[in-house]
């Protein structure tokens, strides 16, 4: 027998699965790379062919993405008197084209203030509720956790109708709260189940010794539970965010102007004229902070996602 | 509570409050914390479900919000169930359920059974390939028909330079032939990671012991690979697979902003068919009807579906 146990295995099964694993997180990366490079490609060079791997790189997507102004020439510009915003000055020192008026930065906001803003709600929500599922006897509680968790199952396209129907009615139709109260809506089965097995696993003794010392319930639940579920928490936190912050269905059916959110919007910079520079500075924006956030919590983001697993 | 009532909450100090809320019993507490989420659910997904199974049987058009309702009784439901169009799209959603479910679970088996070797950096790499499903399937979706350009996208020229086929002779999501690979090319890229990740929580699960008593018992690794790990993960990957099935059989944004459906209506899965019904042409009763049907398809599937899972389970 080898000097390795049967369940460790040997350095060259170590060596060909990290090469085969490896391989195929290269080739899975390779079309994020090309969105980050071509953000900071010019229109020609991102439409070079063989594509261009090295180029010059440029600003021109990035402000053509946040410029407000319309289509221009640099003579034009020119003649417009002193630069007024950050990007009339670097479209002048560059000689740059704009091609036309863009409302990224309004949708970029309006992705933030909703996806925030629901989060909290749902993880606030959530937390009450799963507090009270693993703590009190609620009369019929596992059909209560099913029906949350069935909503979860129903198609937004089935509910869409009627949903738009019902926000016209109350004029929440392309209104910040109607999308907040809906992503909440969508996110609370999710939070509710996740928050459920976090709270579960803090032992009861620690309320009951609290309730003891003198402690109300609602002071137990804010000093000794909260603390010890932050980390679950923060992780339902995360998987809320994630979810409103790439929703599509939702915001291109029921938002149109003042409260829609970037990924409705990203596609149409393509009908602006083309610009794939643009387009990909876009994507790269909103892209980027799920990305760091994957990185950063990846530990904490593989047991969110593998929990419904393990727990069944 | 009587207005006086409130007042006096509302001035007391908060001990006060502390006093009063010690007087709530725990099933109170209980209520309080639970009704806003049942609240809000009932409003959102259950009184919108209810209201759309009463769509469905009137030929109501939210065009025209003014004009009279008609109850057509289950003639929608009829129509949609003898409609060649829409096998049409029933069977576009097939081929992409099915291609992209077999993808995926050989794809996502193989990586979690690599990464389980435990070879070094795995957590760094690992990471990395989880990426994709981390990100908006419309802003990927959008980004990919950037990919897929004949003449300038990246796709094409790696096609062209591993086979030598000329990049400009091909276009993945404008012929008919290739857009339904297109779109499982992508999806796939997009959530290998997730079966991966379901798969490796079902291997990180298998006890070492087994293995050793296998080896005792002398069984090849081969053997120890179909007796053991096979059957071990499967509960595993049978819920991946439920879990991707749903998602997939409601597929919407990522395939809207790659093909639209396009060309023709080869890519048209069902959820892009039933918003053309319900936000392009208006026939909001007709589009209820079909959304009721695709509903009540999901959970049926499911449920059969579950039944098998727990079935596996029980062996």
């Amino acid at each position: 027998m080898s000097s390795y146990s049967i369940t460790e295995p040997s350095p060259r099964q170590k060596w060909v699965a990290g090469t085969m694993v490896v391989l195929y997180a290269v080739v899975t990366l390779l079309p994020l790379v090309w969105i980050v490079a071509t953000g900071f490609k010019s229109p020609s060079d991102a439409i070079a062919y063989p594509p261009k791997v090295i180029f010059e790189p440029t600003l021109e997507g990035y402000v053509n993405l946040f410029t407000t102004r319309t289509r221009m020439n640099p003579e034009a510009l020119e003649a417009h008197g002193p630069p007024q915003t950050w990007y009339d000055a670097i479209v002048r020192q560059y000689d740059m084209v704009i091609s036309g008026p863009s409302r990224f930065g309004d949708r970029f906001l309006n992705s933030v203030i909703i996806g925030f803003g629901s989060t909290f709600l749902s993880v606030f929500l959530g937390t009450l509720a799963a507090y009270a599922f693993s703590r009190f006897k609620v009369p019929l509680k596992d059909d209560l956790l099913f029906f949350i968790l069935s909503t979860r199952m129903m198609p937004p396209i089935a509910v869409a109708i009627p949903i738009f129907l019902m926000f016209r009615t109350l004029g929440l139709s392309d209104t910040h709260l109607g999308m907040i109260l809906l992503y909440t809506a969508v996110n609370i089965s999710l939070a509710v189940w996740l928050l459920k097995g976090f709270i579960d696993e803090i032992p009861r003794e620690y309320e009951e010794a609290a309730l003891i010392d003198g402690y109300t319930r609602f002071q137990a639940f804010y000093k000794v539970v909260l603390p010890q579920a932050a980390t679950g928490i923060a992780s339902t936190a995360i998987f809320c965010l994630i979810f409103s912050w790439n929703e599509y269905a939702f915001a291109v059916l029921l938002t149109s102007g003042t409260a829609q959110t970037a990924p409705p919007f990203i596609p149409t910079i393509i009908g602006i004229g083309k610009d794939w520079p643009a387009v990909a500075a876009g994507a790269t924006l909103f892209l980027l902070p799920v990305m760091i956030f994957t990185i950063l919590l990846r530990k904490h983001l593989l047991r969110g996602i593998t929990f419904g697993a393990v727990r069944k | 509570m009587s207005e006086s009532a409130m007042d006096r909450i509302a001035q007391a100090t908060p001990s006060g409050i502390a006093r009063r809320m010690r007087g709530l019993s725990d099933r109170a507490i209980a209520w309080i914390f639970v009704a806003p989420t049942i609240f809000l659910l009932l409003a959102i997904n259950i009184f919108p479900l209810a209201w759309t199974i009463r769509l469905s049987l009137t030929n109501y058009r939210a065009n025209r919000a003014g004009a009279e309702l008609e109850w057509v009784g289950l003639r929608n439901y009829t129509r949609i169930l003898t409609d060649r169009d829409i096998w049409l799209t029933m069977q576009a959603t097939a081929h992409f359920l099915i291609w992209t479910l077999v993808l995926q679970v050989v794809l996502g088996f193989a990586l979690a059974y690599l990464i389980n070797k435990k070879f070094r950096g795995n957590d760094l790499w690992t990471t990395i390939i989880v990426l994709p499903m981390m990100l908006s399937p419309a802003v990927v979706g959008n980004f990919w028909t950037f990919l897929y350009q004949p003449q300038i996208g990246l796709f094409n020229y790696a096609v062209s330079f591993f086979t030598g086929i000329d990049p400009s002779s091909f276009s993945m999501i404008g012929s008919v032939d290739l857009a339904p690979w297109a779109i499982v090319i992508v999806d796939t890229w997009m959530w290998t990671p997730f079966v991966m990740l379901i798969c490796l929580a079902g291997l990180r699960s298998i006890p070492g012991y087994i293995y050793e008593a296998a080896a005792i018992d002398r069984a090849s690794p081969w053997r120890q690979f179909w007796t053991i790990t096979v059957p071990m993960v499967l509960p595993f990957l049978m819920l991946a697979v439920l879990f991707r099935g749903i998602e997939n059989f409601k597929m919407f944004d990522l395939v809207v902003q790659l093909t639209g459906g396009g060309p023709g209506s080869v890519t048209e899965l069902t959820s892009i068919n039933l918003k053309r019904e319900a936000f392009e042409k208006w026939r909001t009763g007709y589009a209820s009807a079909y959304a009721i049907i695709l509903f009540v398809t999901v959970f049926g599937l499911a449920s059969i579906y579950v039944k098998a899972l727990n079935k596996v389970k029980e062996r």
